[in-house]
This record gives C-alpha cells, sequence and structure tokens, in this order.
C-alpha cells in the first residue's frame, strides 16, 4: 500500500502548501536540490530553476498555469553531459514527465539520481494570456483551477484543451489536484520505492482517509471531458487542414524559423539536418526550382520541413503544444503532430510516456508485422 | 503568381504537349536484390516503361524517408523503394527497418491527406527479373491512371 496522504492547507492557500511541502524536501535534507519554476522577481512570470537553498522556494509556483518551457529539455541539459551523485527532485506536468521518459529512453537525459515529483495539470495559458490573468489576480493558478473546474476553459492553450493526462503516470510522487477539495488541501502520494523513502523521511503517514477512489473517478471524467474536445479537433482537422490545398494554406505563414522545433522537447538533434550543409544551394540550383515552376518561394522548403519534422519525432510526440506557442505567425502546427503523432502511435501500439520499458517503434522490428508493406 | 497548373515541365516531368499523362518516377533500389533484379531484367531484354528513374541503394534500410518526400515535394509523381524480401537482406535486418520507416511515413502522408499510394515498397529478389519488370509496368500504369503529383507545380511549398 503506497503512502498516500492529504495535506490540508487553509482556504486560499494552496501554493503555500505545495511550497511548504516542497520546502519540508529540502530543508529534511531527503533530495538535495529540486527543479521547479519560481516567480521571476520582476513579479507575475515564472521560471523553472534548479533551487538548492530551501528559503527561495517562498517564491515556487509549481502550480503556476504557464509553461514558456519544457522541463524535459532541462532535465535532458541537466543530465546529459553527467549525471550527478546528488539527488534532484524534478518537479513535472505530467506531459513534461511523459516528454521525459522519451528523453531519457532516446539517449538524451539520465534516469539516475532524479527524483520525478509529478503534478497533477488543468492545462496552461499561453504566454499573453497568462501575463493578463497575473493582472488580474495575485493568485493566477488558483484562479485559473477555479474557472476550469467550473468548465470555462477559454483561457486554456488548444493542447491542454484536448490533453487526456491531468494526472502524472511515472512519478516518484505525485501531488494530486484533481477529485480533491483544493480548497482545503491536496494530495501527496507516493509511486514508487524512491518516493515512498522520501516521504518517509518527512514523516508522512498515511493518517488523513485519503479520496483515491473519487481521485481516480474524477481523472476519468476530466480525461474524457478533453478526449471530447480531442475529437472535436481532429474533425475540424479533417476539413480544415488535410488535402495539399489546405495544408499550404496553413503553413502560408511560415517563414522557416524553425522555433517550433526548438521549442519541441523531443526535437534534440545537435545540428538539425536542416540546418546542415545539405541544404546549402548555389545560386544556379534555386535558379532552376524557380524557371521549373515560374517561381520558387523562399525560403524554401517549409513543407518538407514539417513533414520530416513529424517522421522524426511524431512517435514520441506527448502533444505538449509548445511547438504552436512558439510559432512567430501563429501557424497552428498543434493539431497537425498531434492527430499525425497519434495515428503513428496507434499503428505501433506505442503510447510516449508510458513506460521506460516500451521500446521506441523506429528502432526496432519485429519479423511477422506489417506484411502489408510491400504486398501489392 | 498563381501556382503554375498544367502543362509545364516538372522537375522530372516530360509532360508538355502530350496525349497522355506520363508519370515521373523514382525508384529507389537496394544494391543485392532489386538492382540485380534490374539488370536480369535488363540481360533477358524483358521491356518495361522509360518512366522509372532507378537510383541504386546499397540496402533499401539506407533510404531516408527524406528522400522519398524529397522526391515528391520536388513533383516525382511516384516513389517506390525495392528491397530484399524480409528475411533475405543482405545486412540480415535493413529492409525490416525500411517497412517500419515505411509504414510511418505512408502513414504520415495519408493523415495529413497527402496521397500515400503514390509511394511504394516491393520486395523483388535478384532472381526476378519478370516480377521487377512487372512491377515497373504496374507501378507507370497506377501512377499514370493518378495523374500528376498535385505537389509537382506548386511553387508555394
Amino acid at each position: 500500500m503506497p503512502t498516500s496522504v492529504l495535506i490540508e492547507v487553509g482556504e486560499g492557500n494552496l501554493r503555500e502548501g505545495v511550497n511548504s511541502f516542497l520546502r519540508s524536501i529540502l530543508e529534511k535534507k531527503m533530495l538535495d536540490a529540486l527543479l521547479v519554476p519560481l516567480e521571476l522577481p520582476s513579479g507575475g512570470m515564472t521560471a523553472p530553476a534548479l533551487v538548492s537553498d530551501p528559503a527561495m522556494l517562498g517564491n515556487a509556483n509549481p502550480l503556476a498555469p504557464i509553461m514558456t518551457v519544457s522541463t524535459a529539455r532541462l532535465a535532458s541539459s541537466l543530465t546529459k553531459v553527467a549525471a550527478s551523485q546528488r539527488k534532484v527532485g524534478v518537479v513535472l506536468r505530467p506531459c513534461e514527465l511523459r516528454a521525459l521518459i522519451e528523453l531519457i529512453k532516446l539517449k538524451q537525459a539520465s534516469r539516475e539520481n532524479l527524483v520525478f515529483i509529478g503534478v497533477d495539470c488543468y492545462g496552461t495559458c499561453s504566454v499573453k494570456d497568462y501575463n493578463r490573468l497575473c493582472q488580474e489576480t495575485p493568485a493566477p493558478a488558483e484562479e485559473l483551477l477555479k474557472r476550469v473546474k467550473s468548465g470555462d476553459e477559454s483561457l486554456l492553450r488548444d493542447a491542454c484543451r484536448v490533453c487526456e493526462y491531468p494526472a502524472p503516470i511515472n512519478a516518484d510522487i505525485a501531488i494530486g489536484l484533481i477529485g480533491t477539495d483544493t480548497g482545503k488541501g491536496f494530495l501527496v502520494r507516493a509511486d514508487s520505492a524512491e518516493g515512498e523513502s522520501v516521504l518517509e523521511g518527512l514523516g508522512l503517514k498515511p493518517g488523513v482517509a485519503v479520496p483515491e477512489k473519487e481521485r481516480e473517478k474524477a481523472v476519468a471524467e476530466l480525461a474524457a471531458s478533453r478526449t471530447k474536445n480531442k475529437n472535436e479537433l481532429y474533425s475540424r482537422f479533417e476539413v480544415e487542414t488535410t488535402g495539399v490545398d489546405n495544408l499550404l494554406s496553413v503553413f502560408s505563414a511560415c517563414v522557416n524559423c524553425h522555433n517550433c522545433r526548438v521549442a519541441c522537447p523531443l526535437c534534440y538533434c545537435r545540428e538539425c539536418f536542416f540546418d546542415s550543409a545539405t541544404f546549402d544551394w548555389e545560386a544556379e540550383k534555386y535558379l532552376g526550382w524557380a524557371e521549373k515552376r515560374g517561381a520558387v518561394r523562399l525560403p524554401a522548403d517549409s513543407l518538407l520541413f514539417h513533414l520530416t519534422r513529424l517522421n522524426h519525432m511524431a512517435t514520441s510526440c506527448v502533444g505538449c503544444g509548445l511547438c504552436q506557442e512558439a510559432c512567430p505567425n501563429d501557424v497552428p502546427v498543434f493539431p497537425i503532430f498531434r492527430k499525425v503523432g497519434e495515428e503513428l502511435q496507434k499503428m505501433f501500439g506505442y503510447v510516449p510516456g508510458r513506460s521506460l520499458e516500451d521500446e521506441l517503434p523506429l528502432s526496432v522490428f519485429r519479423e511477422e508485422e506489417l506484411g502489408e508493406v510491400g504486398e501489392s | 503568381m498563381e501556382d503554375k497548373k498544367e502543362g509545364i515541365t516538372g522537375e522530372y516531368g516530360e509532360t508538355a504537349g502530350k496525349e497522355e499523362f506520363e508519370p515521373s518516377l523514382v525508384g529507389f533500389f537496394c544494391n543485392w536484390c532489386t538492382s540485380t533484379a534490374a539488370d536480369l531484367a535488363g540481360t533477358t531484354r524483358l521491356q518495361y516503361p522509360p518512366n522509372i528513374r532507378p537510383i541504386r541503394v546499397m540496402c533499401s534500410g539506407a533510404v531516408d524517408p527524406v528522400y522519398v518526400l524529397r522526391a515528391l515535394c520536388s513533383g516525382a509523381d511516384g516513389v517506390i523503394i525495392g528491397g530484399c524480401p524480409p528475411g533475405d537482406c543482405h545486412y540480415i535486418s535493413g529492409n525490416y527497418k525500411t517497412r517500419r520507416r515505411m509504414a510511418a511515413l505512408k502513414t504520415i502522408l495519408k493523415t495529413l491527406g497527402l496521397d500515400d499510394d503514390r509511394v511504394w515498397v516491393r520486395w523483388i529478389s535478384a532472381s526476378e527479373g519478370a516480377k521487377f519488370a512487372r512491377t515497373m509496368r504496374e507501378f507507370t500504369e497506377a501512377m499514370r491512371k493518378k495523374g500528376p503529383n498535385p505537389l509537382k507545380n506548386r511553387w508555394s511549398i
């Protein structure tokens, strides 16, 4: 039976409650540092930070409904060269945790000495909406929670509105909000032996009745309503995005800045193929293309870029939607990556982020499979 | 300027002024099986249409999907990948990897409403010259029926 505790907080003190839980982890030296979003000194905006001093955690805001960068990427930077012998807790949203699992399998991050603290996520806003929310209220996290719980999802990003993973999987410690009266408290649960030992060290004992059943039900309900949103998105995708004309119209504002690739937690190549010398052409080549079609759009190859990026990462796409957030021209790339990713994942029976043991679809094969490929 | 539609020579095309559409086709054939089958077809004087531009690669597993995408975006009307039959790869397992990659590529195209039937994968062993010639005839005929690749004359892709 895993340790599962309801930590009580006073009305309106959810953030402080979560922060003091995190602080106790550092104070009792259960972990050496935490990677967690801190509110920046300028106020409003938060940014992930590696925190070693527990006093800094007063500024932590792990529930802030904003994700400017995927923490999966940061955990990769932190551990790729050499993992530390000290233990680092990484506070992750469910999509970040799933992306990190993929990066570990892609050998871009190390699991060693990391403790995953997964946090329930009702969704995040765009930077613009978050800024606005911060001006309206001193407690944006609680405000958004309230709105989403009452059915108002208008501030959520597209990706979050269609996300069926509001609860973390593969965490060592899960922080639960869903199915809990967040005005009164939040749930802390150990999901691994590692998490168990941290919670034990904190002296947390399962004394309070924990609404685990209710929670499961609430998570399933939220996932179902998000799936409904997703299916609506897919219906629009069929009409608005598929086919040559639609695709070219979707990508018409693409300027090949490749920001989507930079923001993507899974696009990890040190040098992207599209930045390589392969795409350095002499003027004659461009002129040749121009002559063949009357004109050639520059910068060239934007459709090829997106199709190739799909080919490279869509089997592992976790649907975080940061690609779309990063686009300077609001090209709606998210539905494309989400839908294509899902079709590929279905074909290979693969769920990104589900398990460290599942094999990456494009790095393995079975002798008996896909008989239809190659048959006439 | 509007995308040019018909009657213009595409990157691989020679469609101008012809009654029947002649597709421009690209083939990636592995060195050990399908390319050898192509040689056999040639030395046994088997006829097949000249639409196919064969490119010999060491293994079908060496065909990066971006080669296929590049050909399609550049206006090829069809791309065919030929490899050793599953189980007979010269490099033991290259064609099994081809199979997953091309299945993935076709799924991407299909999901986006691009015509994945313009990409064929066929296993043709070194002794199957007749199958090679027949497959090229079938492929050419199927692509001729489809008509030009809609990406062919788009300047704005």
